[in-house]
């Protein structure tokens, strides 16, 4: 079976599925059982493709095809290493989940234009994938944009004046940012390098003056705003004005994993760990991501609304992922890459409770919460699993690379980095954990009334996801190792 | 005539056909005539602009003598790696606009006058063409003026009562400009003794009075900028662009202004150089100057229209400002990517103004409000003048995206890593006019006008498509054109100061 396919012609169908599936989602938006049936089987023989790919990954190959020469010099190509390879793998499982779940809410909630809906989400994960397993910066930064713009409609989605001023201000910082920063940053190295390919060491050692290459990685940092890096994190919580399941595609399937993985892996294959810690080019921003973190966790603290409490959890456990890039010893990029699966799969069951919660009561507000544990056992049990991940407790997947990260930094010697982590930690808590309190111990109030199946058997399985992940860290372990051997 | 013979008089062919074509359509002066010769000549020219193009691609610099007269007599017509683009861009979308000038000129203009917009449409191409194959410094200046007036005469065709001012103020500013070229054009005759653009450059050495040259430079160059619309010197163009006849807005949106710039930088790079110290400050300096003035002040000028023809007009502004910056710039990938962005701007300017014809043809209207939600009524014409926008924003798919790099790259090679940052933050100033055009097209909820409004018909639908596919295709396999700027950049480097 594993032998039919070719490397080359894997990498395709990872691309081609979920275009095809845009392209009949369009096809059959008449029909709207048909319609999600084609997303499902999609999404199902998406990742069908990327296990085949991860067994060739984790056993030593490295596939790669070139697509085409957009002029000399600048070719679109896909190569696939570790790191692509465990996000398009969180990537690929989690819009299964996302999938099944959006049938619920969407249908739960009787949103209007669903077709677009549909066939924009499958638009966005063929770009994730792109981003995944881009070979070079251009073929990334090509995908890059081309996920600001499909998920343009998810955010304004349901097109009142408010998602329009959101989606507003969602493209123009994520644009802004790509264009003015992130494309010149690229230019500049290839023009230094002679080179934009994803190499094992980085490329612009030897290139680029210490303090030029301070301002690069700057430029990369800023410029991939998708990561929510302070200041520009402005963007994320004003998209949670989107209906839930785009919300779970922008904090842990697609969007915000698409700004930290790309800072890790310019971090890794562009500049190389070696030379950013040797050159201390990267130091700097330990402390930006390390303020990110914190003043993150403020927020968090005082939002009534759980959308945007949660939003600005994203933020501060994005800069956890950039604060270890920044570090850049192995072990904290393990941790970073680790971490970028864990609050993938820990973050949508925060999501997807918090979405089931408003199908089934119309609950946005914490302080509305009280008792709601015991009318919604399996959502908030989810939630809780979710919110142990955040906080970094076992038996929760976000215990693994938050661990790998103190460890880093601890070795390091960056005691800044090992106090933010300590001192964040206990803030998650903080603004966790009396959600917990308050739905579980407080009287019922009400008659025990869940979601619709479909919702609940999405939460369940990343929340199980979550303890799994935990349970089992062989296969992304391997990978994140696999990213930092020589 | 044999095959070769018309082979050897190609040079003279291509301006030849739309002249004669324009001609017979005012002889024949029928409204169902018109359109077949137009296409036919129009055709003929492409066809002969692309066998020159393989020509000199294989055997280098074609020079033909007008009528067997040596150059220093005679009026001599040069074909090289630069000036073989510049044919190739304006006879493919002179054919393009004319293909979507059938339906659009039909409900616009009275049948009467339509064949005198085909005769000026087609005289005006000539005179574009004529600009940019002919080698000599005066015979450049009688283009112009051929290609002036006709495009006077297809403004003042225009519906609204504007389009009269619009073509007077055009006139005017239009008829100083050639007056200034053909006053440096005279100072250099005086100083070097002939027209001829190669020997002028060779006995430049020799001239013994820098004063007149100065002058020379001053006037030519200014008379050029009015032309191309080089901010300041920009005013007449949004009046023009939006009370033309949409067919006539296309063709010149995507050929008029470029052949100026080919112009500009012929001078500049074959004969001025741009080094000259103006005072205190260098002729490079200037122009970088003027450029970033337009890439920013035109582009947040264009986020400002109600109007969307005068807002892609100051979109062109602001996009010649990246093709001078090139020019300015003047390294091998900065100069490869003005050349891309004349051709590739023309393609999606193009694209986007037939849109808008499109629409006009539906509606009645190019009020920015009218467009509300008309993308669901005309979703194929929503998607050209979508991916025409994402080509002016210079998204990553889009031929925009491959002539920004070039620029950019050039300026980073330049060690103006600063311009670069420069060109990439002007056009987050096209994320927002395109942004707003978008929002209204697509988002908002569908009007009086919208709600009326079908799909355009196929004859306005492949032009356009065509053209906007020709957008994303430039963006992801760009070799050709590619290759072609970048002989374009070395022969104009290679060129004597």
């Amino acid at each position: 079976m594993t032998a039919l396919f070719s490397d080359a012609s894997l990498l395709v169908l990872a691309l081609a599925i979920p275009a095809a599936v845009a392209l009949l989602v369009a096809l059959a938006g008449r029909c709207p059982n048909l319609r999600e049936a084609v997303s499902l089987a999609g999404a199902l023989l998406l990742a069908a493709v990327v296990f085949l790919l991860l067994a060739r990954v984790l056993g030593g190959a490295r596939p790669s095809l070139h697509l085409a020469t957009i002029a000399p010099g600048l070719d679109l190509a896909l190569a696939l290493e570790p790191l692509g390879m465990l996000f398009a793998c969180v990537a690929a499982t989690l819009w299964i989940a996302n999938t099944v779940y959006s049938i619920g809410y969407m249908r739960g909630n009787d949103e209007p234009r669903q077709t677009p809906f549909y066939a924009a989400f499958a638009v966005a994960i063929f770009s994730t994938m792109g981003v995944a397993l881009s070979g070079n910066l251009i073929t990334l930064f090509l995908f890059y944009e081309l996920l600001s713009l499909s998920t343009f409609p998810l955010v304004t989605h349901k097109q009142s004046p408010e998602a329009m001023r959101a989606g507003r201000i969602y493209l123009l910082t994520l644009i802004g940012a790509s264009m003015i920063l992130l494309l010149p940053a690229i230019v500049w190295t290839a023009v230094a390098t002679g080179t934009t390919n994803f190499t094992p060491g980085g490329i612009v050692a030897g290139h680029v003056n210490p303090l030029g290459m301070a301002v690069l990685f700057g430029m990369f940092v800023f410029g991939a705003a998708k990561a929510a890096v302070m200041p520009l994190h402005r963007w994320l919580p004003a998209a949670m004005v989107a209906p839930t399941p785009v919300s779970a595609l922008l904090h842990a399937v697609a969007v915000v994993k698409a700004g930290v993985f790309t800072i890790l892996k310019v971090s890794v294959y562009v500049f190389g760990l070696d030379t950013l810690r040797e050159t201390g080019a990267s130091q700097w921003l330990v402390y930006v991501a390390g303020f990110t973190i914190i003043a993150a966790s403020f927020v968090a603290l005082s939002a009534d609304d759980l959308k945007r409490r949660l939003a600005y959890s994203t933020i501060g456990q994005l800069s956890y992922i950039v604060m270890a890039a920044a570090i850049a010893t192995p072990a904290a990029a393990i941790g970073a890459a680790l971490h970028i699966a864990a609050h993938a799969v820990s973050k949508i069951t925060l999501f997807f409770a918090a979405g089931s919660v408003y199908t089934a009561e119309h609950v946005t507000k914490v302080s509305r919460m009280n008792g709601i544990g015991r009318r919604m056992p399996w959502t908030m049990a989810a939630f809780a699993i979710g919110t142990l991940s955040m906080i970094g407790l076992p038996p929760t997947a976000g215990f693994l690379g938050k661990w790998f990260m103190l460890g880093a930094a601890g070795s390091a010697s960056d005691w800044f980095a090992v106090g933010v982590i300590v001192v964040s930690t206990v803030l998650n808590g903080a603004y966790f954990l009396p959600i917990l309190t308050a739905a579980f111990l407080k009287p019922a109030g009400g008659p025990v009334g869940e979601a619709p199946v479909a919702i609940v058997v999405a939460l369940t399985a990343t929340a199980a996801g979550t303890v799994l992940l935990f349970l089992f860290p062989d296969v992304p372990l391997r990978l994140a190792s696999a990213m930092v051997a020589p | 005539m044999t095959l070769a013979a018309l082979q050897h008089h190609m040079p003279l062919l291509v301006v030849l056909m739309p002249l004669l074509g324009g001609l017979l359509v005012a002889i024949v002066r029928h409204p169902a005539a018109s359109w077949p010769i137009a296409i036919a000549s129009t055709a003929a020219s492409l066809a002969g602009a692309l066998a020159l193009s393989r020509e000199v691609a294989a055997n280098g610099v074609i020079s033909y003598a007008l009528g067997g007269f040596p150059p220093e007599l005679g009026i001599e017509y040069r074909v090289d790696a630069v000036n073989v683009l510049i044919l190739v861009v304006v006879t493919f979308m002179a054919l393009a606009t004319l293909v979507f000038a059938r339906l659009s000129v039909a409900s616009e203009i009275d049948e009467g006058r339509q064949p005198w917009f085909y005769t000026m449409m087609l005289i005006a191409t000539a005179g574009l063409l004529g600009m940019a194959v002919t080698g000599d410094a005066f015979n450049a200046f009688v283009f112009l003026e051929i290609s002036s007036l006709a495009t006077y005469t297809l403004i003042a065709l225009g519906r609204d009562r504007r389009a009269l001012v619009a073509a007077y103020q055009y006139l005017i500013v239009g008829t100083i400009g050639a007056t200034f070229y053909v006053i440096g054009v005279g100072l250099l005759y005086l100083a070097t003794g002939t027209l001829n653009l190669e020997l002028i450059a060779e006995r430049l050495p020799e001239v013994t009075s820098p004063r007149a040259l100065l002058a020379a430079e001053a006037f030519i160059l200014v008379g050029i900028a009015l032309k191309l619309a080089l901010f300041p010197l920009h005013a007449w163009l949004p009046n023009a662009y939006t009370y033309a006849p949409s067919a006539a807005t296309v063709l010149l949106a995507s050929t008029a202004t470029k052949v100026a710039v080919y112009l500009l930088a012929r001078y500049i790079f074959g004969i001025f150089g741009l080094h000259r110290e103006f005072g205190e400050i260098s002729g490079a300096s200037i122009l970088i100057l003027l450029s970033l003035a337009a890439m920013f002040l035109a582009s947040a000028a264009a986020i400002f229209q109600n109007d969307v023809k005068r807002l892609l007009a100051f979109s062109s502004v602001g996009q010649i400002g990246y093709i001078t910056l090139g020019i300015a710039i003047a390294n091998s990938d900065a100069l490869t990517g003005a050349f891309l962005h004349i051709a590739n701007h023309a393609v999606m300017k193009g694209a986007a103004f037939m849109a808008i014809g499109a629409i006009l043809y539906r509606c009645g209207s190019e009020r920015l409000d009218d467009l509300a939600g008309i993308g669901r009524a005309m979703p194929v014409t929503g998607a050209v003048l979508t991916i025409a926008g994402l080509g002016l924003i210079g998204v990553p798919g889009t031929s925009g995206f491959v002539s920004k790099w070039y620029l950019v790259a050039g300026a980073f090679e330049d060690g103006k890593g600063w311009l670069g940052l420069m060109i990439v933050a002007s056009s987050f100033l096209a994320v927002l006019y395109v942004g707003r055009i978008m929002e209204i097209v697509w988002f908002r909820q569908p009007g009086r006008v919208a709600l009326a409004a079908a799909e355009a018909p196929g004859a306005l639908l492949v032009p356009m498509v065509t053209l906007a596919t020709l957008t994303v295709l430039l963006g992801i396999a760009a070799s050709w054109p590619a290759e072609m700027a970048h002989s374009a950049a070395t022969a104009l480097l290679g060129a004597r100061p």
